[in-house]
């Protein structure tokens, strides 16, 4: 560390500690924002959707806040970001036209065709039937 | 500068990077990229004769209708450890690795790449995703094809039981090609010399680059895939098997998202040869030369948004079928910018008829007929007929084989007195060339008939009657002429280190850097970093018949130096 007054460049940029603090208050405040829209039932409020929105939401933004404060794109040469801005632009591509097709093919598959899912289905049922036909106490154990 | 500076290294027959340092562990712990290079042509050079073999007992078996020597177990496995051997081990690291390694830091002036440990750490990659590979054949079998298509591939019951052994393969060579691309990335960024701009590159480097760009986004996909692979048909999680509910299309669309642009991770660094290989050996300036550049960057960007023509009979949508044959035509456009130009820079060329400008003109033919057949396939009407026929054997083969591998040879030959610091017999080459010219043409030329007359592909036999037989036995004997032109180039590629002239720094006239150093190179290749001016200025060099080679002539000023008076 001795060297790093003579050799500036090479050391690099270094994030403030107050700013490192904040961020990582601002993640943990938004992690907290997760857990509590987790807890809430949209179901109920008729915004069924909602839940995976909200979260899939937080997450984008705690995502660039890494990418552009510890990840230190913010400071780096713009080059740096539009790499990795492009790599998603190619995940969505990729994950684009895929679901794109599979929603577009979805209605030409033959419906219950998956023999080992039904087996595996069939002997849900039929195990849970048998559970809410023993005792209470048995299902209060299953449910902790 | 006093006295006459034009040899920039002085050659010398002790000091080279060959014979540097001695010893097995010099060798085997080298962090110099041209002992990487040379050391990577090697392997790769041992699995083409590997996957060579497997293709001749292909064609051997087709020889007659019911088939010659092997039943149709043997027959899967020999075309899928053709495929897998040829697409993972050879053609992928051939140009990038093998002689991207050797030739890239020298064209930048550059001591060595960027990440020498990073370097030594891909081969080692290789030669364990290989060792996984050839191992599949002991552990079980491989018999899935290359594709290692689901449903198949996961069914323990059917497929055999090779798959896991050679997925982990090919998912460790994938680490191998990234990490050759992220340090050829970052070395072409960082270490271009003084005066070398992004448009004064060689177009090597810039295909090359392109290249690596594909193989840092798209090969973790392949890893992924094959990784969900691995786990399906271990523990039957249900992602692509349809009987858990999974879907096999979505393996696919997984499949080919890397597998298209791997196609481009073979054929644009060959392209990049033949941009060299043309301009050097007609000894006229390069013509478009940013269109060129731009066409590689345009051909990995396409690259990326086309891989649904491979599934156009798998059940894939008609409204995404429609928009991938749509952009699939749209590649044609930066392909032919390069044809057009290689052409155009032949024209009034003072063309050499060298051994590697015959691979290079060879490329160009025998890709325009590999692309134009491609039209045929991304057309979605012709493709219900043509889809896993012969055709599409023939269409691949004259694009990964007659020009990917072709272009991959070419540069051999091109670098070879570089690399060793001798020169080969030149008419030995000129007859190989010829001879595997004539061979491949027969071997696959005959297939696009056998496959629009219906002939389909991974069949051990077929019917007698059919008129198939013909055009398969044309076929056998080419692809023997092949092997024969292939040995005939190990025969003089290896009498040419014992017996052969030595090479002088630039025996065809080339600008760019690494033919200003000594051949074979000094272990740290330039003892400063050389300026550059453009590298496809060749009225510059003259033809010196002392030295057998060409030098700067006298009247001329190397780039960065002032008037020597
Ligand atoms: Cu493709």
């Amino acid at each position: 560390m001795s060297s790093s007054n003579h050799e500036h460049g090479a050391v690099g940029h270094i994030v403030p500690i107050k700013m490192l603090v904040g961020t990582c208050l601002a993640l943990l405040f938004l992690t907290g924002v997760t857990v509590w829209v987790a807890k809430l039932d949209f179901v109920e409020l008729r915004m069924d959707e909602m839940n995976i929105l909200v979260a899939m939401g937080v997450a984008v933004v705690k995502c660039t806040i890494v990418a552009m404060i510890f990840m230190h794109l913010r400071w780096d040469r713009s080059f740096v970001g539009f790499v990795f801005v492009g790599s998603f632009i190619f995940v969505g591509i990729f994950i684009g036209f895929t679901l794109l097709d599979s929603s577009e093919y979805q209605p030409t598959i033959i419906p219950g065709d998956t023999p080992q899912v039904q087996l595996k289905l069939d002997a849900l049922n039929a195990s849970m039937a048998a559970d809410s036909a023993s005792s209470g106490e048995h299902d209060g154990a299953a449910s902790q | 500068m006093t006295g006459d500076p034009r040899p920039l290294e002085q050659p010398t027959l002790t000091d080279n990077y060959l014979t540097y340092t001695r010893g097995f562990l010099s060798w085997a712990l080298t962090l110099d990229h041209k002992r990487i290079g040379l050391m990577y042509l090697c392997s790769v050079l041992l699995a083409f004769l590997l996957g060579g073999i497997f293709a001749l007992l292909v064609r051997t078996q087709l020889l007659v209708p019911e088939g010659l020597i092997m039943d149709q177990d043997d027959y899967n496995q020999a075309f899928t450890l053709h495929g897998g051997i040829m697409v993972f081990l050879v053609i992928i690291p051939s140009t990038p690795a093998a002689l991207g390694n050797f030739v890239l830091p020298i064209m930048l002036g550059a001591k060595d790449v960027a990440f020498p440990r990073l370097n030594l750490m891909s081969y080692y990659l290789w030669v364990i995703g290989a060792i996984f590979m050839v191992y599949s054949i002991f552990g079980g079998g491989l018999d899935t094809g290359w594709t290692f298509y689901t449903p198949y591939s996961i069914d323990q019951n059917s497929a055999m039981g090779g798959v896991i052994p050679a997925v982990t393969g090919a998912f460790i060579l994938g680490f191998s090609s990234i990490f050759t691309g992220m340090n050829f990335i970052v070395t072409i960024h960082r270490l271009r010399p003084k005066g070398m701009t992004w448009f004064r590159m060689p177009l090597f480097l810039w295909s090359i680059y392109a290249t690596a760009v594909i193989q840092v986004l798209a090969t973790p996909v392949l890893g992924i895939t094959l990784a969900l692979l691995a786990v399906e048909r271990a523990f039957g999680i249900g992602i692509f098997d349809p009987t858990l509910g999974g879907d096999p299309v979505l393996y696919q669309h997984f499949f080919w998202f890397y597998s298209h642009p791997a196609v481009y991770i073979m054929i644009l660094p060959a392209m990049g040869i033949v941009s060299e290989l043309i301009a050097v050996h007609s000894h006229r300036h390069i013509f478009g030369y940013s269109f060129i550049a731009w066409s590689s960057v345009a051909i990995a960007m396409f690259s990326f948004i086309v891989w649904g023509h491979h599934m156009f009979t798998s059940g894939q949508s008609p409204l995404v079928n429609v928009v991938f044959s749509f952009i699939t035509f749209s590649v044609a456009i930066p392909s032919a910018v390069k044809v057009f130009n290689w052409l155009a820079t032949m024209y009034k060329g003072a063309i050499s008829w060298n051994t590697p400008m015959l691979y290079g003109m060879g490329f160009i033919f025998l890709f325009v007929i590999g692309g134009l057949t491609g039209l045929y396939l991304g057309t979605l009407s012709t493709d219900i007929h043509l889809h896993d026929t012969y055709f599409v054997v023939a269409h691949f083969h004259y694009v990964m084989m007659g020009s990917a591998l072709i272009g991959f040879i070419g540069g051999l030959h091109h670098w070879w007195p570089k690399m060793i610091g001798k020169m080969y017999n030149e008419n030995a080459g000129r007859v190989a060339f010829v001879l595997f010219f004539i061979g491949y043409n027969m071997t696959f030329f005959t297939q696009f008939m056998l496959g629009s007359h219906g002939m389909p592909r991974r069949y051990a036999t077929y019917p007698a009657d059919a008129g198939f037989q013909m055009y398969h036995i044309i076929s056998t004997i080419g692809s023997y002429m092949m092997a024969i032109a292939f040995f005939m180039m190990a025969a003089y590629f290896i009498s040419s280190i014992f017996g052969g002239r030595r090479a002088a720094a630039n025996p065809w006239g080339g600008r760019s850097l690494e033919w200003q150093c000594t051949s074979p190179p000094p272990h740290d290749n330039f003892s400063e970093q050389p300026e550059v001016g453009d590298c496809y200025d060749f009225s510059v060099l003259r033809w010196d018949e002392a030295t057998q080679g060409y030098v700067w002539r006298e009247d001329v000023d190397r780039p960065g130096e002032k008037s020597h008076a």
